[in-house]
């Protein structure tokens, strides 16, 4: 009889663990619907709400560097290129197949607009730019203000202003 | 009475014959179909709510991948653009597009678009993009030639076996940081060798096919 019972567990147990399905555990992965979900879309942020980690005032301008500078390059290319071009122009890949051509970044409003006037743009949009606060962080909106002044610099700069050692790079 | 009846013959032959086919029955289930692209879906490009065309958008207009997929760089999860990022363009080129009315409708009932998810894992599997990118290993080692695919298909099966191929030997798929995102990358005569990029990206190659570093 006990023989008996303790093979009808381990048949049991057995069954049970073969039921068990690994692949689709009771967690919740990026996208996924929560189980038992009513409603058939991914669930979103509560309204008002930020991300775990997420400062409650954004921080203000960091002191300019050249790792910023590089960042603000970095991000400028992955986001902003693609209309505003890699100088700035305003004549990107998109506004070349019929999206409004932006002001270039050399007009004497943008060179004389305050750094503040950049962030607020990347992070609330502008006319027919769409806002980029979802994909472009507090600390790399500062990074691109700083490289827009870094390009507006450049167009005007001569081969005196590069430091001696490098102008042969550009010769 | 006879030990064997009349037809006895005829059942040895057919419980012979039968049992070599489910002999090879078995054979074909458990060993040729997880070999077939069938099971891995590999190469398969399931229907999307909109065709969207990496091809077009990557290698035709130069977008870089981070445009849409934001969090590669710090989430395990890529994230797939949200409505606004497709209409950021799309707000103004191709407003009329029958291919884009999802896009549209979305926006409108300000409800998110369901892709289909084309690379799955199950979740006994740990995974995050984000270490991969750090590391130098370019998109295009895991999505193949994504930049041109006019439609996504999976490039590879996701089997642990082929995680495992690059998990035992890393230094051949790594490239230097600023070509992660180069999906027509290759190597020439003047990228650092596979084994310095090991030592500039201070991989553990013995710790790499440990069971934890996967199934945590």
């Amino acid at each position: 009889m006990r023989w008996r019972s303790s093979t009808a567990l381990v048949i049991v147990s057995m069954s049970v663990a073969a039921c068990d399905n690994m692949a689709n555990q009771p967690k919740l992965n990026p996208y996924e619907l929560p189980f038992g979900s009513q409603i058939n879309w991914p669930v979103r942020p509560v309204p008002h709400t930020i991300a775990r980690g997420d400062p409650l005032n954004p921080p203000g301008p960091p002191p300019v560097s050249m790792a910023l500078l590089e960042r603000g390059q970095q991000r400028f290319d992955i986001y902003c290129s693609p209309c505003h071009s890699r100088l700035g122009d305003g004549n990107g890949m998109i506004v070349q197949r019929g999206f409004p051509h932006p002001p270039s970044y050399q007009s004497d409003a943008l060179r004389n607009a305050p750094n503040q006037l950049f962030y607020d743009v990347i992070t609330h949009g502008y006319g027919v730019m769409y806002s980029y606060a979802d994909r472009v962080s507090p600390a790399d909106r500062w990074a691109i203000v700083a490289y827009i002044r870094a390009l507006q610099a450049s167009a005007s700069a001569s081969l005196s202003d590069v430091p001696a050692e490098k102008r042969s790079s550009l010769q | 009475m006879a030990v064997f009846g009349p037809r006895a013959n005829l059942f040895m032959t057919a419980t012979l014959v039968g049992s070599f086919w489910v002999g090879v029955l078995l054979i074909a289930a458990i060993w040729v179909v997880p070999l077939m692209d069938y099971n891995s879906q590999q190469r398969f490009a399931p229907d999307q709510p909109v065709p969207f065309s990496h091809k077009h958008h990557v290698s035709g207009l130069g977008l870089d991948c981070r445009y849409c997929h934001t969090s590669v760089e710090q989430s395990s999860n890529a994230g797939m653009p949200s409505t606004a990022t497709c209409m950021t363009c799309h707000s103004q080129i191709w407003t009329n597009a029958a291919m884009l009315a999802p896009d549209r409708t979305s926006l409108a009932e300000d409800k998110p678009i369901r892709w289909t998810r084309v690379y799955g894992l199950p979740d006994y599997v740990y995974f995050d993009h984000s270490i991969h990118i750090a590391k130098g290993v370019g998109c295009t080692e895991c999505h193949g030639a994504i930049g041109d695919m006019a439609i996504t298909r999976k490039a590879h099966s996701l089997y642990m076996s082929w995680c495992l191929s690059c998990h035992r030997d890393p230094a051949p798929h790594l490239r230097p940081k600023d070509q992660v995102f180069n999906p027509h990358w290759r190597r020439t005569n003047s990228t650092p060798s596979p084994e310095a990029l090991l030592v500039q990206y201070h991989i553990k190659t013995e710790a790499l096919s440990d069971c934890g570093i996967c199934h945590r």
